[in-house]
């Protein structure tokens, strides 16, 4: 039976762990290779590593980091963070990622889209849709770390970058991030039935019921989450977690 | 020790498939020449990526003839992963060239009935059933979930070539064996310990 994948993902600033809320006030959650070992252990479908300063510091993410990665993790594992050019993804393939994430170039240079998916194919390429509202214009595209709107609605976003050959969208709310109140489940639904390839839910998770919903009510292929995997309980004590695949039963 | 050599042909990751390979201490080299296919105990063919570049690739390197010398005349124990049992087949959709033909068998794009929620690639873990008996069988059960990353999908004429089938909104063939040559659709390198399970088991034949 297929088990759509549920997906840790990390957020590293100045080679640390750390967590935000709206994309702001990050929190320190703890060394990266750690995390890790942890999700090993944990038996986790897979890994997103995002990198959130290096498109606005205009820098590639640690290859160095990326290889420390590639060495311990023994799931898939993908990472973003400044990628502008096929070399770049060559870079992070050869150190040990599955698979790339795109956000601020596929807005700035879409061609890169369709290039990158040429040459590494289509399953390589996940673009990553920052989605914020904007007052009197409904839910945007934002870029460099939701510092700059696209002036796209997500839909076109989504229905471009499927066109250029993306294999994944991530599609991730801004303002539901961090805050653990639940995914933004009509936007998802928006996107998954916009477009054909896979579409991963972000911003929001807090539960196993709030990714059933993602699946059921937003036909996401996946789910992924940052702070549900990192805090626990109420008072948001750091620890690293994952679900009990048992608890998992999503057809 | 044994030697297993992974066959480079510019088609995607093959660095988790080494650092797997490692794992079971087996002698693993990673290489496009002929001498070092042709000198190995098995080979493993993995890959990740469009077909008719695939091809393309294959014959760039001269390995077509090599490839057909260790699987058909030496008849030596091979493993293609994901595009590399593509490769096996006679002819893919994806490009509309033809392939090495070691199966009756064609590669076609994966159609889904429920377009929301089947999506396409087929990405994430899945189970498998055993349609036959094989020495790569070992260890696992209805319940072995592995990773998938496909768009095409392998239809094999030959029901008795038919090793593993998947459902992913219908059923399709996930792994086909014929003699010394295997070929699974999921990437067993990806797999956790299942997926080391499984190497351990072509390691073993």
């Amino acid at each position: 039976m297929f088990r759509p994948r549920i997906i840790p993902v990390l957020l590293l600033k100045d080679e640390a762990l750390v967590k935000s809320i709206e994309f702001k006030k990050h929190n320190y959650i703890g060394d990266p290779i750690n995390a890790v070992r942890i999700f090993n252990d944990l038996r986790a479908d897979e890994l997103v590593f995002l990198d959130i300063q290096a498109s606005k510091e205009n820098r590639l993410i640690s290859l160095d980091f990326v290889r420390d990665v590639g060495e311990e993790a023994k799931m898939p594992f993908a990472v973003g963070g400044g990628i502008k050019t096929i070399e770049d993804i060559r870079a992070i393939i050869n150190a040990g990622a599955e698979k790339v994430i795109i956000n601020t170039s596929a807005i700035q240079n879409p061609a890169f889209i369709r290039e990158a998916a040429n040459y590494f194919g289509s399953s390589t390429i996940v673009v990553c849709i920052d989605v914020k509202k904007k007052l009197f214009k409904g839910n945007q595209t934002w870029m460099l770390n939701g510092s700059v709107s696209s002036g796209m609605t997500p839909v076109e976003t989504a229905r471009k970058m499927e066109s250029l050959g993306a294999g994944e969208i991530i599609i991730q709310s801004i303002d539901k991030d961090g805050t653990m109140t639940g995914y933004d489940l009509e936007l998802i639904r928006t996107i998954s039935e916009t477009v054909a390839i896979p579409v991963i839910a972000l911003g929001g998770a807090n539960s196993i019921t709030d990714m059933k919903k993602a699946r059921e009510l937003g036909f996401a292929s996946a789910m992924a989450a940052g702070s549900m995997f990192v805090y626990q309980g109420s008072k948001k004590g750091v620890l690293i977690n994952y679900i009990e695949k048992t608890e998992v039963n999503f057809e | 020790m044994q030697n297993i050599t992974i066959v480079n042909y510019g088609m995607g990751n093959i660095n988790s498939v080494k650092k797997q390979m490692e794992r079971l201490a087996v002698n693993v080299i990673v290489s496009s020449k002929s001498e070092d296919i042709l000198s190995a105990d098995k080979i493993i063919l993995p890959g990740v990526g469009h077909f008719e570049k695939a091809m393309e690739n294959l014959q760039e390197l001269n390995l077509v003839d090599v490839l057909n010398d260790f699987v058909l005349v030496k008849k030596k124990p091979t493993l293609g992963i994901c595009l590399g049992m593509q490769l096996m087949t006679n002819f893919s959709e994806e490009g509309n060239v033809k392939g090495l033909g070691w199966f009756d068998a064609e590669v076609v794009k994966i159609t889904v009935d429920d377009t929301l929620r089947f999506k396409i690639p087929h990405v994430g873990w899945n189970t498998i059933d055993q349609k036959k008996e094989s020495d790569l069988n070992v260890g696992l059960n209805s319940d072995s979930s592995f990773y998938f990353v496909h768009a095409y999908k392998v239809i094999a004429h030959e029901v008795k070539d038919i090793l593993h089938s998947t459902v992913y909104s219908s059923e399709f063939t996930s792994a086909i064996s014929k003699d010394n040559i295997f070929g699974v659709q999921y990437h067993p390198e990806k797999s956790q310990d299942i997926g080391l399970q499984l190497f351990r088991n072509f390691i073993a034949l």
